[in-house]
């Protein structure tokens, strides 16, 4: 019984996570939730115009740059992750 | 004056039944129990009412329509509606099937899978580089040559037979001179089977029954069934074997493959195999092989349907065991092979085998088992009854005990007695049973160690080696290997569903690490089992569906053994395995490729077996779907042009009618390809693949409808032309093919080859093959409805011979004709007007033959249905009603109501026009209802519920009125089938004729319905609240509350119905009577039911409560429900919780200015001991949320959501669920950022159980409201080189 309910929330999270790659458990460290929250901050951003337009007056660029340096910016968001040993 | 004229008569004919049958009770009143026969009707519990179609609703005038909508907005939510409490009746275990073997429900066709064999894996030849392959390994040429050899070989059988006959032919030709020489000659069959054969038979009985024979058993080792071979000189044909039973076989089974079996002179028993061995004992008396004993040779290996690999089909003496995968060969292993009656260790057959036993014994088929353990069950179940039964079963006075006469002498052989089934003989000196052993269960298997699922004894054959306790050190890598899929796949079959999840799982992730070879080794021999189940082949095949995805390109050896396996799936009957089938083959042919797949399956493309061609041609297009059809092209052009055989050309053109038929338009790009590789068929020397060729072709055009005419150019002229000079089958396929070529058509060339064509049709019309009248009927139908065929041209060619042919009694014998006729018909009179065909067939009517007359009523309803009844004239009109009603009167029976849809078709099409014809129907109508049969008398209810409307415009309402008095009278009616129409009649005239001008006047009506509310009879009861929902929302005026108030009584009751409409119509009604008599007394009812003690009930008046509040104002009922809450007493709290949840979910924003007052109330809720008050509570705040988002009532939610969340740590799921449900709500209600702030105290705390609990909220809270987090995230510091803030949202301008 223990076993198996186990198995079923595991498999459950599984398929949220693959369907919803921000979603977090309990082993979530620091640095896995902070790229998420980039990540979803600069999707947001992109996915605003008016934010985007924003963003694009203060950095005196255009949309069209700031658009791409955000998206450059969510392949690594937070740099590169921190050594295992060091979190464990 | 006619009216009351026949009211007369009917008066006097129901008071005659009266009497009759007033006499007639009295005899026949007692005749039967009511204890023992049930007093209710017994159709109670039964679905048998269909739903009453709702055409009347269109007929409301704009005014009604208006308060409908506003009323059918007073409903309970959809989950109240779906799942209202049921009683114990619940109907548990109808949806489920018993489990249920495949092989039962499969016909001679499909069981031929079992004949194939699962092929050793072959060469992969992508795995090899350059070099050259290892010559113990199958490569495609040795495959190729193989096949060609068994051809060659079938080929020179043929040839031989037909010699032989010619020459048999001839010589009967010159004897005929002497009649008894050639009466031997022609009878094949030699004189001496005849004793033979008797002597089979009674082996057979002797064999049944030898637990009652001790004689015989004393010398048991003769074995009898060798006798025929003894005799040298018999030649035995097929029939003797078939009758020698072998026990633990059904010998039907064997009895259809022997037929089919065809002659094989090289399959002469070898050595070494085990069944040849047993069978035939001392091979030497078998009698040379000479070529005039034409089936000595094959009988006795005819090891039935039951066995998997019957190894007549290929004489390959050196192939692997597949069956048994890497087990080790043990002789007689191989499962098939082993037929216990007739082997030599008899010894141990004829005690009853434990399955001990059989473990040990191992291999035995699961058909054996099974009718050992029916024997055995037999024997438990007559074993005698021990004194302490008897003294059990009888009562202890009254009955003496008898000496057992003196000439009685007890059977104490010893010999039986061994060999007897252990049954408790007590007192028996020689054997006696141990008393524990009477409790023994036979059939509960061994436990199987290591918490292995429950081995069923057909598994033992694949799953014995589990239960042999082997310690894991003394076992190989392979062997340990082996065992662990084993365990996998025996969990995966038989484990409960989490053993089955876990066991799939490993399979899938190690997939690669057990290896292709072993897995399949395993899975496949178990997918050819013949007691195999659905729901366990369902489970294999996802096995390997996982296992494939994994393997990827390692499956290639292994490609043709997976096909063998998963090709009969392609052609089940049950839709969902022909999807899986698909899918697998499909997964197949992506990891494997299109080079291996061609190359596994091109030597079954003109295997000599027809089954074989037509599984691997399914595969085939499988194969195209998944790897495109271009890339197939190449191949399908080279194998349709084969000269090698026609078989291979037939396959190669029925792969792309496949590949039509699966694919659908999206063979579009590829048609002209696809055209062009099958054209040359249609001129074909075989008549087979001219056939298929065309039907391909009927197929490709099918698929491509309505665009591709110009890919079929090239084949319009070889059918046109074919259609002249062919006939029978083929023609038939032709027309097939021009039959669904022409619909591409310009309208132009569509009329020029409609006429070319019709010609051949017309000629066919008389046709006496059924095959080729439907057909015919279906291109008629297809060359009818093209636009360049006129309604002028079918007026005068097609309808007189059509007429002729097609509409004759016959046809309407058939269901399949009487459908195809049916629709040929509609269609033709969408194209010549419904006059010509109502015409034609109106005469019809009054046919002697009642199929025929319905199938010209269909016709006519359909017709007019489509078309209107504007074409018909008078005297058509007239015809038509006379017909109709003579149809109607005469019909005995008729389940599909096809004359009462008819009827009321035809009379709502006609409209005002029927004005002079309904006294008489109403004539009939009454008379009907009058009549004996119950039948009858609800059909003449349903026509009046039909016709109401046409009346209402006929202005015939003194008829309706007259009508509703009538129904009235009948309703004391006793079948719930026909009084569930009188409700309906009577509904559908209240609905026309209002409430005021109805007869008999509401009020009287009313009283009489409220009893009737107690009927549990489905249709009964839907129409019943059905009217009476509709007199309370339009009349409600006329009936005296007290009325009302028992009827939300009987109405209480009915919120538990089964069948959802009633539910409804139920909800709605008590809206409207509370509506109609003020919500005071039907709440004050409602309340005090909240304290019973049928939960049920208290649901129910929960769900009342709240449609009484939403339709009567909330402020009516509120204060009232919440002075309730101050009854000490759970029940009752629970129940107006649960009517606050509902209520809050019924009035949505309306809620907004009750939150406040409730508020206190739920606070103390929340807070409470009882979780189920917690959980009520908690939906009733998720509803109040979710209806107050965005009303500014935030403040009294958050402060609710501080009593809510310390309950998030629940573990009760119900709690849980609710508890999460109302967070969900609040998100809605006060935003993400809210509830993201009382998340983050928890996302990192040091608890695991904590944090699990907090991530889940965050993650339900992410998925809602992603992008509304952004701007609430905490700010996080850098960390070295990791950027954790967000300079971005710093900019400001």
């Amino acid at each position: 019984m223990q076993a198996s309910d186990r198995f079923n929330i595991n498999s459950q999270l599984e398929h949220l996570q693959a369907k919803y790659v921000g979603t977090g458990h309990a082993d979530v460290n620091r640095f896995e939730w902070a790229v998420n929250i980039q990540r979803d901050s600069y999707a947001s951003y992109i996915g605003h115009a008016p934010l985007l337009s924003f963003f694009a007056v203060a950095e005196n660029e255009s949309i069209g740059r700031v658009r791409y340096t955000f998206m450059q910016k969510m392949l690594l968001p937070c740099g590169k992750p921190p050594d295992r040993d060091q979190e464990d | 004056m006619e009216v009351e004229a026949t009211d007369r008569e009917i008066a006097k004919v129901q008071e005659e039944r009266r009497k009759h049958e007033a006499e007639l009770a009295k005899v026949t009143s007692l005749s039967f129990d009511r204890d023992l026969y049930g007093a209710s009707n017994r159709f109670e519990g039964y679905e048998r009412s269909i739903a009453l179609n709702d055409e009347d609703d269109e007929t409301q005038d704009a005014a009604e329509r208006e308060v409908a909508k506003k009323l059918a907005s007073y409903t309970a939510p959809k989950s109240i509606m779906n799942e209202i409490p049921r009683g114990e009746v619940a109907d548990d275990g109808v949806g489920f099937k018993k489990p249920s073997r495949i092989i039962d429900r499969e016909d001679d066709y499909r069981r031929q899978r079992l004949n194939r064999i699962i092929s050793p894996e072959r060469n992969d030849a992508f795995a090899m580089g350059d070099a050259t392959p290892d010559e113990r390994v199958r490569t495609y040429a040795d495959v190729m040559k193989e096949e060609k050899l068994r051809r060659d070989r079938e080929e020179t059988l043929k040839a031989i037979a037909k010699k032989k006959e010619e020459e048999a032919e001839r010589r009967s030709h010159e004897e005929s001179l002497v009649p008894t020489k050639a009466q031997q000659a022609s009878v094949k069959a030699p004189p001496a089977p005849a004793p033979a054969a008797t002597a089979a038979p009674a082996a057979g009985t002797k064999r049944r029954n030898r637990w009652d024979q001790s004689k015989d058993e004393e010398e048991p080792k003769k074995p009898k069934t060798s006798s025929e071979w003894d005799g040298p000189d018999a030649t035995p044909g097929p029939s003797r074997w078939d009758a020698t039973p072998t026990p633990g076989r059904a010998s039907l089974d064997a009895t259809p493959m022997a037929a089919s079996r065809r002659n094989r002179w090289d399959e002469t028993p070898t050595p070494g195999r085990a069944s040849d061995a047993d069978a035939t004992p001392g091979a030497g008396s078998t009698p040379g092989a000479t070529p005039a004993g034409m089936t000595w040779d094959a009988t006795p290996k005819l090891a039935g349907m039951a066995t998997p690999t019957p190894k007549k089909q290929r004489s390959r003496w050196d192939e692997t065991p597949a069956t048994m995968g890497s087990a080790t060969p043990l002789p007689g292993a191989t499962p098939s092979m082993f037929t216990p009656g007739v082997t030599p260790i008899g010894g141990v057959e004829l005690a009853t085998p434990t399955p001990g036993q059989i473990a040990l014994r191992g291999p035995m088929t699961p058909e054996q088992y099974n009718m050992l353990r029916w024997e055995k069950d037999i024997e438990e179940r007559n074993r005698p009854l021990m004194d302490e039964e008897l003294e059990a079963m009888f009562p202890m006075e009254g009955y003496k005990i008898l000496e057992p006469p003196a000439s009685y002498v007890p059977i104490r052989t010893p010999a039986r007695k061994l060999l007897a089934t252990p049954t408790p003989m007590g007192g028996t000196p020689l054997y006696a049973i141990p008393e524990e052993d009477r409790t023994q269960q036979y059939d509960v298997p061994k436990e199987a160690a290591g918490g292995l699922p429950f081995l069923k004894p057909e598994d033992y054959q694949y799953f014995g080696a589990l239960l042999s306790e082997k310690e894991e050190e003394e076992m190989t890598a392979e062997e340990s290997k082996e065992r662990k899929i084993m365990k996998l796949l025996l969990k995966v079959k038989n484990g409960t569903p989490p053993q089955r999840k876990t066991s799939l799982r490993q399979l899938t992730d190690k997939a690669r690490e057990f290896g292709a070879g072993p897995l399949f080794n395993q899975i496949l021999p178990l997918l050819m089992s013949p007691t195999l189940e659905d729901q366990e082949r369902h489970l294999l095949v996802k096995v390997i569906d996982r296992v494939l995805y994994k393997l990827d390109e390692l499956v290639r050896p292994f490609v043709h053994k997976i096909l063998v396996v998963i090709e009969p799936l392609l052609i089940d009957e049950d839709y969902y395995a022909r999807v899986e089938g698909r899918e697998i083959i499909s997964n197949l042919s992506k990891a494997a490729g299109l080079a291996t797949m061609i190359a596994a399956m091109r030597p079954d493309i003109d295997n000599i077996d027809e089954y074989v061609r037509n599984t691997t041609a399914r595969a085939f297009s499988v194969v195209a779907s998944a790897l495109g059809i271009p890339a197939l092209l190449p191949f399908l052009k080279a194998v349709c042009q084969s000269k090698k055989s026609w078989q291979a050309r037939h396959t190669g053109i029925k792969i792309v009618q496949q590949i039509a038929i699966l694919m659908g338009c999206a063979v579009l790009p590829h048609l002209k390809s696809l055209v062009e590789i099958i054209e040359h068929g249609l001129n074909d020397e075989n008549q087979k693949v001219r056939t298929i060729t065309a039907l391909s072709l009927a197929a490709l055009a099918e698929a491509a409808a309505p665009y591709g005419i110009e890919s079929f150019d090239s084949v319009l002229k070889p059918l046109w032309k074919g259609i002249r000079s062919h006939r029978g089958k083929v023609l038939a396929a032709f027309l097939k093919a021009i039959g669904f070529i022409i619909p591409l058509m310009d309208a132009m060339y569509a009329s020029y080859y409609t006429k070319e064509v019709m010609v051949i049709l017309i000629r066919e019309f008389q046709s006496p093959d059924e095959e080729m009248k439907k057909i015919v009927l279906k291109v008629v139908k297809q060359c009818v409805s093209t636009e360049g065929v006129e309604a002028n041209y079918i007026r005068q060619e097609i309808l007189p011979e059509f007429f002729r042919n097609f509409w004759v009694r016959r046809m309407a014998l058939d269901r399949r004709n009487y459908r195809q006729l049916v629709d040929t018909t509609v269609e033709i009179a969408v194209k010549v007007g419904v006059a010509d065909i109502v015409g034609r067939v109106v005469e019809d009517l009054k046919d002697e033959s009642e199929p025929y007359r319905r199938m010209v009523m269909e016709t006519i309803e359909k017709v007019v249905a489509n078309l209107g009844a504007s074409d018909i004239d008078a005297r058509l009109e007239e015809l038509l009603i006379d017909g109709i009603l003579y149809a109607f009167q005469e019909q005995t029976s008729d389940d599909a109501n096809v004359m009462l849809n008819g009827f009321g078709t035809v009379v709502n099409a006609l409209g005002q026009r029927v004005k002079p014809y309904l006294p008489q129907i109403c004539g009939t109508i009454k008379w009907r209802l009058n009549n004996k049969s119950a039948k009858v008398r609800q059909q003449a209810a349903d026509l009046i519920s039909r016709i109401a409307v046409v009346m209402k415009q006929c202005h015939e309402e003194q008829l309706m009125g007259h009508l509703g008095v009538v129904l009235y009278e009948y309703l004391g009616e006793e079948y719930p089938e026909v009084l569930g129409s009188i409700l309906g009649a009577l509904k559908a005239i209240v609905n026309v004729i209002g409430m005021t001008k109805m007869t008999p006047p509401i009020k009287d009506l009313l009283p009489r319905l409220t009893p009737i509310l107690k009927n549990r009879h489905e249709k009964v009861q839907e129409n019943c609240i059905d009217l009476v929902g509709r007199i309370a929302d339009r009349g409600a005026e006329f009936v005296p509350a007290r009325e009302w108030m028992r009827i939300c009584f009987e109405l209480l009751e009915m919120l538990k119905a089964h069948k959802k409409g009633i539910r409804r119509a139920t909800v709605n009604t008590f809206g409207y009577i509370a509506k109609a008599i003020g919500p005071q007394d039907v709440l004050a009812t409602l309340l005090n039911n909240l304290k019973v003690q049928e939960r049920q009930n208290r649901v129910c008046t929960t769900v009342a409560i709240a449609i009484v509040a939403e339709t009567c104002s909330p402020f009516t009922v509120l204060p009232a429900l919440m002075n309730e809450y101050r009854v000490p007493e759970l029940n009752v709290q629970n129940g107006v919780l649960k009517s606050l949840s509902f209520l809050f979910e019924y009035i949505g924003e309306m809620g907004k200015d009750y939150i406040y007052a409730v508020t206190p109330l739920l606070e103390d809720a929340l807070m409470d001991r009882d979780l189920v008050h917690r959980q009520t509570a908690a939906s009733a705040v998720k509803h109040m949320a979710l209806g107050v988002a965005g009303l500014g009532c935030e403040d009294a939610l958050i402060h609710l959501l501080n009593f809510l969340w310390p309950n998030i740590f629940e573990t009760s799921p119900h709690v849980i669920n609710a508890v999460m449900e109302a967070i969900e709500g609040m998100r809605v209600a006060l935003g993400p950022t809210i509830l993201l702030n009382y998340c983050l105290q928890g996302l990192f705390h040091p608890a695991r159980k904590v944090r699990e609990v907090y991530w889940k909220i965050y993650n339900s809270l992410y998925i809602g409201a992603q992008d509304g987090l952004v701007a609430a995230y905490p700010v996080l510091e850098d960390e070295g080189e990791n950027i954790y803030s967000r300079p971005e949202l710093k900019m400001f301008i």
